[in-house]
């Protein structure tokens, strides 16, 4: 391999698996290895997830496939009107996939998928400049997804099935930008829920009407996170009767939405190469506000006005040789994040996203799987306007410039 | 073929590596250059002043407005343009009391409370005394190593010259200064000898306000010492003379200035811009018509005699009026004393004199305690001894138009004095008169509301009515830094006004 070869296959990866808001495009090694397409790439059980329809056209009779990723993000702020710079101390994340099929007949199969398509971890330092916005912010949302495939036609498959949300989020920040206890540390408020469930489903459909073609479309339904059962803790409130909240802890109520999502794409294989393109919409408008009800009465209303956000995926994908199948791919990932509504606890952009990746067969059965994918988010210059402090608003403004990287490593299992 | 695999994987890492490599903002506000110091130096930083500087608030010293202060906001922002360490004296604790050897000679700070400190229901919120923990802070225990910030609470303009004013020994006696003796580098040492030791190559200035101020404050009980050039035989609330000013603050700048440092010179505010004064109105008594009748019943045989004295030419027909007595319904000017109206004999009581009485007018201010005392019983046997009614207030209680327009001829040549100097040694000027008055009428906005001189809910004023807040103090800063910036062609980045606090709200004031 030549050093022009190695430039432009490295420039080709230099392309996408984050989406916009808290949606973690982590759901396949061997998918996010090509820009997380999948809704018309039939490789393994994966595609359980990205187009249940699909689940009846693999090849064994038993296939499982299994991964996990490491996701490190960093967000760095600094507003040089007032010299304030702040970055991201987040820890990692661990989004986790599983999926088992299982052929009931040559044109019925039935699967269960486990999967975390939501989440986000982000930790700014401990009272930074937005603190009054977020501290830190940790969302998961587990998904329990058994599935039915079934060949209607020759050339057309559907399926579907029920999905099971389990969710947690931690979230903390400060009362507003001043209050303090009477030793001057920063008002506090912290929410915890875990074990929250919703519920929703998903559906597709597959054609495939030449050897060389493949067309999906799949749907997801929004599900609501409805967290009634959950604790905050207030801590460093002033001992005073001014005072919203009183040191302790309370109940609240908020809702979080998981938001519908509507995929629709297209593969060609040719040879040893297979090429997909993904065109995926997020119904993100549903996420209007993140509403916080306390025991006492007093709410907290952050406006997010969320908008419908689209994202476009690329993938290539080569068997290099009988052992080896190597992929790339890029995707453009639209922020669902409007100008003034730029809140710090998913400060996003538009994303351009580069993906790359492997799969090695390690023997008959076994296949092993990695991908990478980098997230370079274009820095932003923008600012939440959502923020009232006495019916008057306070913006908090400044640039964000935000990265990630994911690194995924799995397992495939076929009989 | 297994050659081949090994490449591909190699690839994999090698791509994986390269774009772990990458950098985050192009620019950073904190890499060195991105703000500029333009001539100045601001490597080492050194102030000195008054309670202003120091960082009171709320009648005390305590730690976290101290934090604020606004040389420390300043340095903050300094710190991006090649600013060094910025070091204060700092106390021990929130309470914000001052010991001297274990006993208490200076209180804890005010907080706003909902309760009394008997601990019963207050019927609006109020200044209280906070008693959430015992004051720690004790004058005689030194402040060691070096400090930046040699701003000593109660000094006025001759003090900073003045040897021996940290001297733990005349703390007792009034001969010196509790705070400056916390870090006073010997007992015959001067604030400014001190300051100009510490070498800076940038100060600020800020003193002079305590030679108006605490006569203003004292309800004129001072006297004004214009020309009376000797400073000792001046008393605590007295006016001091403009040339004992000006040559005080002179020497100051030549010794700050002897290193060659760079610096700015703040000026005064006047006694209108803060709420200790705008905070009662002069005609604070509400009547129904009634009860004026009533009042104005008890004031005839006054009102008749000064008719007389008129007529006799005792006094002219302007204090005539002034000390015609007359309640009506709605809102009345309150009933004062003045010490400059004319000493009238006591047609009824030979050999004594006329209480020197007459109602308020809007160039009178009625100083802030008074609120507490208005319309109560001056005589609680007496239910006609309404204070501010029936009752005259007290000479410590009203800056009379006359005490003020002393405070106002010395501070305006005070002023002169600064800009001149400021002007004489090519110094940054820091208008904070012109800004204060503009925060006292109608306010200065910032992200995320209105800075006005408002009492308590105004942002810019602690609840002793006098000092900033640290809200306050970060608007000063932001003053300091454009002057600064237009001096000496810095880029000094201004502070975020609204994300510091204003006066913090407890109820930890029970006794």
């Amino acid at each position: 391999m030549n050093k022009i070869k190695l430039l432009g296959l490295l420039s080709l990866m230099s392309a996408m698996a984050y989406a916009g808001g808290y949606r973690v495009s982590t759901q396949s090694n061997k998918q996010l290895a090509m820009g997380h397409t999948g809704v018309a790439v039939v490789n393994s059980a994966d595609i359980l997830f990205f187009n249940p329809a699909g689940l009846v056209h693999l090849e064994n009779k038993f296939n499982v496939s299994v991964g996990g990723f490491g996701v490190v993000s960093q967000v760095q702020y600094q507003n040089t009107e007032f010299g304030t710079f702040s970055e991201t101390d987040s820890p990692v994340s661990t989004p986790i996939y599983l999926y088992a099929s299982y052929a009931l007949s040559d044109d019925l199969a039935i699967g269960l998928g486990i999967y975390t398509p939501y989440g986000s971890n982000v930790t700014w330092p401990t009272d930074w400049q937005g603190s009054h916005l977020v501290n830190e912010i940790e969302l998961s949302a587990i998904f329990i997804q058994p599935t039915i495939s079934y060949q209607l036609f020759d050339s057309v498959s559907i399926g579907g099935g029920p999905i099971l949300a389990i969710g947690g989020v931690s979230f903390n920040r400060n009362a507003n930008r001043t209050l303090t206890n009477e030793q001057g540390d920063r008002s506090n408020i912290a929410i915890e829920d875990t074990g929250v469930t919703g519920i929703g489903w998903t559906a597709g459909l597959m054609f495939k009407p030449t050897e060389r073609f493949t067309f999906g479309v799949n749907y997801r339904s929004l599900i609501n996170i409805d967290s009634t059962e959950g604790e905050a803790t207030f801590s460093n409130f002033p001992n005073s009767n001014l005072s919203p909240f009183q040191d302790g802890t309370s109940g609240f109520t908020a809702t979080l939405p998981l938001p519908a999502e509507l995929t629709v794409g297209v593969s060609y294989k040719w040879d040893k190469l297979l090429l997909a393109f993904d065109y995926n919409r997020a119904f993100w408008s549903e996420y209007e506000s993140l509403d916080l009800v306390f025991e006492n009465g007093v709410e907290s209303i952050n406006p997010r006005n969320y908008k419908d956000a689209n994202t476009y995926r690329f993938g290539v994908q080569y068997e290099a040789t009988e052992k080896l199948i190597i992929r790339a791919g890029y995707y453009f990932d639209e922020s669902p994040v409007q100008s003034g509504f730029f809140a710090p606890e998913t400060p996003r952009g538009d994303s351009n996203n580069y993906t790359f990746g492997l799969s090695y067969q390690l023997n008959p059965k076994f296949a092993l799987d990695a991908s990478f994918l980098y997230l370079k988010f274009n820095e932003v210059s923008e600012s939440y306007d959502g923020y009232l402090e006495g019916g008057v608003p306070a913006p908090f403004a400044g640039a964000y410039q935000s990265r990630a990287f994911v690194a995924g490593i799995g397992l495939t299992y076929s009989m | 073929m297994k050659k081949i695999n090994l490449k591909y994987i190699a690839l994999f890492v090698a791509a994986t590596a390269m774009v772990g490599c990458d950098e985050g903002f192009d620019e950073t506000v904190t890499d060195v250059g991105f703000y500029s110091s333009g001539t100045a130096d601001f490597s080492k930083y050194v102030t000195v002043g008054n309670s202003l500087t120091a960082g009171f608030a709320d009648g005390a010293l305590y730690l976290d407005a101290q934090r604020q202060s606004f040389p420390a906001i300043v340095a903050g922002q300094m710190a991006l343009a090649g600013g060094g360490t910025f070091t204060q004296p700092l106390v021990n604790d929130n309470a914000g009391g001052l010991l001297l050897g274990g006993v208490q000679i200076a209180p804890n700070r005010f907080v706003l409370s909902t309760v009394t400190p008997a601990g019963t229901l207050r019927n609006s919120p109020g200044p209280a005394v906070y008693t959430g923990e015992a004051p720690t802070t004790d004058a005689a225990i030194k402040v060691t190593g070096p400090i930046n910030n040699f701003g000593v609470p109660g000094a006025k303009s001759f003090h900073l010259n003045a040897p021996g004013y940290g001297a733990l020994a005349g703390v007792a006696t009034g001969q010196a200064n509790p705070y400056f003796a916390r870090f006073a580098s010997a007992d015959n040492a001067t604030v400014i000898g001190d300051a100009a030791a510490a070498n800076g190559t940038f100060f600020t200035l800020w003193i002079g306000s305590n030679d108006i101020l605490s006569y203003a404050i004292s309800g004129g009980v001072g006297v004004d010492r214009l020309g009376n050039t000797n400073p000792a035989t001046y008393g605590q609330n007295d006016i001091t003379d403009p040339n004992v000013f000006a040559a005080s603050y002179a020497a100051q700048v030549q010794a700050l200035t002897a290193n060659g440092a760079q610096g700015a010179l703040l000026n005064l505010a006047d006694v209108t811009s803060i709420p200790f004064f705008t905070t009662v109105p002069f005609n604070a008594i509400p009547l129904d018509a009634a009860t004026a009748a009533f009042v104005n019943s008890n004031y005839v045989q006054y009102n008749g005699a000064m008719v007389l004295y008129q007529q006799g030419g005792a006094i002219n027909a302007g204090e005539r009026a002034a000390r015609t007595i007359n309640f009506a319904a709605g809102q009345n000017a309150i009933l004062i004393l003045d010490e400059d109206l004319a000493n009238l004999p006591n047609p009824g009581v030979p050999g004594t004199f006329l209480p020197k009485l007459r109602q308020a007018t809007a160039q009178d201010l009625i100083t802030f305690p008074t609120a507490g005392i208005l319309g109560t019983l001056a005589d609680p046997s007496n239910p006609a001894s309404i204070i501010g009614v029936g009752f005259p207030l007290g000479d410590a209680n009203v800056l009379t138009s006359n005490e003020r327009a002393l405070v106002t001829a010395a501070q305006a040549s005070f002023n002169a004095t600064i800009a001149a100097l400021a002007s004489a040694n090519n110094l940054a000027f820091v208008d904070v008169n012109t800004a204060l008055a503009q925060v006292a009428s109608g306010g200065v906005a910032y992200n995320g509301g209105v800075l006005t001189s408002a009492y308590a809910t105004g942002g810019g004023f602690s609840l002793d009515g006098v000092h900033p807040t640290p809200r306050g103090y970060a608007f000063v800063s932001n003053l300091i830094i454009d002057a600064v910036n237009a001096k000496y062609g810095s880029t000094l980045p201004k502070v975020d006004v609204g994300t510091y606090r204003s006066i913090m709200i407890s109820d930890n004031v029970t006794n």
